[in-house]
């Protein structure tokens, strides 16, 4: 009874304790990273801040949609967290232009960011001159994967150009096995399109179509040649892709069950976990030749605008520590993911992970992310169109003229 | 005499213990149903704003494909849903009605699907459909060779996977709902129908059933809701998918409320679907009040 009593008095003293402003820097961070590989890699972070005299609280939100609802919950009813997560695009950018968001000009100014941060990121963390957003990492949608032993039992090695990539395809296919591992989801349908667009249609055409949003481009034949290409793709894939996952399509190139898939590089952990190694039972690749775009997307944190001192002390300290270059391979090691920083030291990643970062060093290699380039709605409208395309017979002139009036929607 | 007196007291006592109740309903339900009619009338996109835009945003949602293809796909579901739980529902209660042993076991058994949430049923009915893993599979696995259930892949019949799985969910409900109404059945005319000579079902159809009219009203009600409120069940499911082939207003409805970040289109939708929920209700409402006015004359 009488320990029950000291420790509950113990309890109460220590809660006092935390309470007290002075004592360390809080930071309530609201984020969506919750699986194993995720969760591993976030305690990097929550260390790092606690090491540098903060003290991280965690506010993990299952799902990205989730977790960002929840975020904007709280910020437009003026009760924020001290920072939210976001994915590097143009999710934030009404917060923004509602002045809800504090900058991090003066970290990035310490640090340096105008100098080495990749062009892609920096185009759509900086607004009007000012940084609203601390990118984490860099990750990249437009991966190919392939499982090394359901290409050798076809004969075929890895495809070095587009060609190769077809005929490989043909070769698995005659073999009888499943060519091509396709996701059910409008997420991944879509991610497969735009590896189609990106690798097959070329930069130019990408940046055309989600950057300029050229309707005239989308009538053309070049495009609707991509828009056959896509469909053709359609007819490697199996018969249980209906509603099937990421992960589990992942598992279909783990088990080696299928050929190739077009996933990002979060794919790499489900490998991983199966305790599989890059180069020797999966290989990957990023487009054909040594100019390859490479697509650039991510995750940053936000730090929403607020009066209280301590608070902003604490986003300042949390902006520093998560951008610096232990916290960087520390977390993106973990993440699968590549450091936002060119000046750590990359020799500890796999191979895939270092062809990464060669290719990001690259500027007319480093290609944005679509959600980098178009606001959400119309990127929904383009999405509804891929979706349709890819799950119907509709005619590739149809989809021609959806995709010109979703472009040019709103 | 002294009752009456007694009653305005009652009423008050009874009133005030519903207070929090009301405000609860006056705060949480009719004011938010307010600030969204106001929001569908604004330019909001990814937070609230108080401009006036006038019927923009029902503009863009009736030039919206897929807002026209997912009120196609409500009628559709809500017609083949409602009957076929009336009927199946029918059939269960008729079934136990009958005096089986053991009753107990079988009402439960059909009723326990109720108890499983939508997700759960969606998960496990996207994995029966699932052409790799679940019935086709089976079927293929027992020596049918060439049996085909892809259903869920198809454009044209996934919508229909969707009624099955809530077909399963909620037949044992409308089972519980239509049992209740047949206890209430006076035995006797089943013995005067026999003396006639009557069969069985048509004893069912042709007595029973008209008997039922309050019971089965109340079933198509339940039934009617969770037809509108579709969303967990299909998103666990397909996710609208393959294409847009099953999906449904409230989950346009959410896409644009949080991933699309258009609020006011969103909010539109809303608005459109709760005017719509009110025009097939208030003729309902009307009806079974004029019928107790007219009962109490």
């Amino acid at each position: 009874m009488k320990n029950i009593k000291m420790s509950l008095l113990a309890t109460l003293i220590a809660s006092l304790g935390i309470s007290s402003p002075a004592l360390a820097q809080k930071a309530e961070v609201i984020h969506w990273w919750t699986s194993g590989g995720e969760s591993a890699a976030l305690k990097q972070l929550a260390e790092g801040y606690n090491k540098a005299g903060g003290q991280w609280v965690d506010n993990a939100i299952a799902g990205g949609d989730n977790a960002r609802a929840a975020a904007l919950n709280r910020i437009a009813g003026g009760n924020p967290p001290t920072a939210s997560q976001f994915n590097t695009s143009k999710q934030y950018h009404e917060l923004i232009d509602a002045g809800l968001l504090a900058d991090v000009d003066e970290v990035a100014a310490k640090e340096g960011w105008e100098q080495w941060m990749p062009g892609p990121i920096k185009n759509v963390i900086k607004k009007n001159g000012h940084y609203y957003a601390v990118p984490v990492n860099i990750h990249s949608g437009t991966w190919f994967w392939y499982s090394k032993a359901v290409l050798a039992k076809a004969g075929v090695t890895e495809p070095k150009t587009e060609a190769e990539f077809w005929t490989a395809l043909d070769k698995i296919k005659a073999s009888g096995q499943t060519a091509f591992a396709q996701s059910g989801t409008l997420s991944y349908e879509r991610s497969t399109f735009n590896a189609v667009l990106l690798h097959m249609g070329g930069r130019d055409m990408y940046m055309k179509f989600y950057g300029d949003k050229d309707a005239n481009l989308v009538k053309s034949p070049a495009f609707k040649t991509v828009l056959e290409k896509f469909k053709k793709l359609r007819s490697y894939t199996d018969a249980g892709v209906a509603g099937r996952s990421w992960n589990d399509t992942t598992a279909l190139l783990v088990t080696d069950k299928a050929g190739f898939q077009t996933v990002g590089d979060w794919a790499k952990g489900e490998f991983l976990a199966a305790g599989k190694t890059a180069g020797k039972e999966f290989g990957c690749f990023q487009g054909w030749g040594p100019k390859a775009p490479y697509m650039v997307s991510g995750d940053v944190f936000v730090l929403p605008k607020t009066s209280n001192k301590d608070a902003i002390a604490a986003q300042q300290l949390l902006a520093k520590v998560i951008t610096s270059p232990a916290t960087q391979v520390a977390f993106n090691m973990k993440k699968g993911s590549i450091p936002i920083r060119p000046d750590v030291d990359a020799s500890g990643m796999d191979i895939c992970a270092q062809a990464g970062v060669i290719a990001l060093k690259d500027p007319a290699r480093a290609t944005p992310d679509p959600s980098m380039l178009m606001a959400p709605d119309i990127f929904g409208n383009v999405s509804d169109v891929i979706t349709k395309f890819w799950n119907t017979d509709m005619k590739v002139e149809d989809a021609q003229g959806l995709f010109a009036k979703a472009l040019t929607s709103n | 005499m002294k009752n009456q007196r007694k009653g305005p007291k009652t009423a008050w006592a009874a009133q005030s213990a519903l207070l929090p109740m009301g405000m609860v309903v006056l705060i949480a339900y009719v004011a938010s149903i307010l600030w969204t009619v106001r929001i569908s009338f604004s330019s909001s996109k990814m937070l609230p704003k108080s401009d006036w835009a006038g019927i923009t945003q029902y503009v863009r949602l009736f030039t919206n494909e897929r807002w026209t293809i997912d009120m196609v796909h409500m009628v559709q579901f809500g017609v083949f849903f409602i009957s076929s739980a009336l009927i199946l529902g029918f059939l269960l209660a008729v079934f136990v009605d009958q005096k089986v042993r053991l009753e107990g076991v079988f009402r439960t058994i059909y009723l326990y699907s109720y108890a499983i949430s939508f997700v759960a049923c969606g998960v496990v009915w996207q994995w029966m459909f699932n052409p790799t893993l679940g019935i086709q599979r089976s079927l293929q696995s027992w020596g049918w060779e060439s049996a085909r259930f892809d259903w869920i892949a198809s454009q044209d019949m996934a919508i229909y996977c969707v009624v099955i799985a809530l077909l399963w969910h909620s037949a044992g409900l409308v089972m519980a709902i239509l049992l209740a109404g047949l206890r209430g059945v006076d035995e006797e005319l089943w013995k005067a129908a026999r003396i006639e000579g009557v069969p069985r079902w048509r004893y069912y159809v042709s007595i029973v059933l008209p008997q039922l009219g309050a019971t089965v009203s109340t079933a198509v009600v339940l039934l009617a809701i969770s037809v509108v409120k579709v969303y967990d069940a299909v998103v666990a499911m397909t996710n609208g998918g393959p294409g847009d082939a099953t999906d449904v207003p409230s989950k346009f409805i959410m896409d644009n409320l949080f991933e699309r970040q258009n609020i006011g289109l969103a909010s539109a939708a809303s608005t459109t679907m709760l005017v719509t929920v009110l025009i097939i209700i208030a003729p309902l409402m009307y009806a079974r009040s004029r019928s107790k006015t007219a009962a109490s004359h």
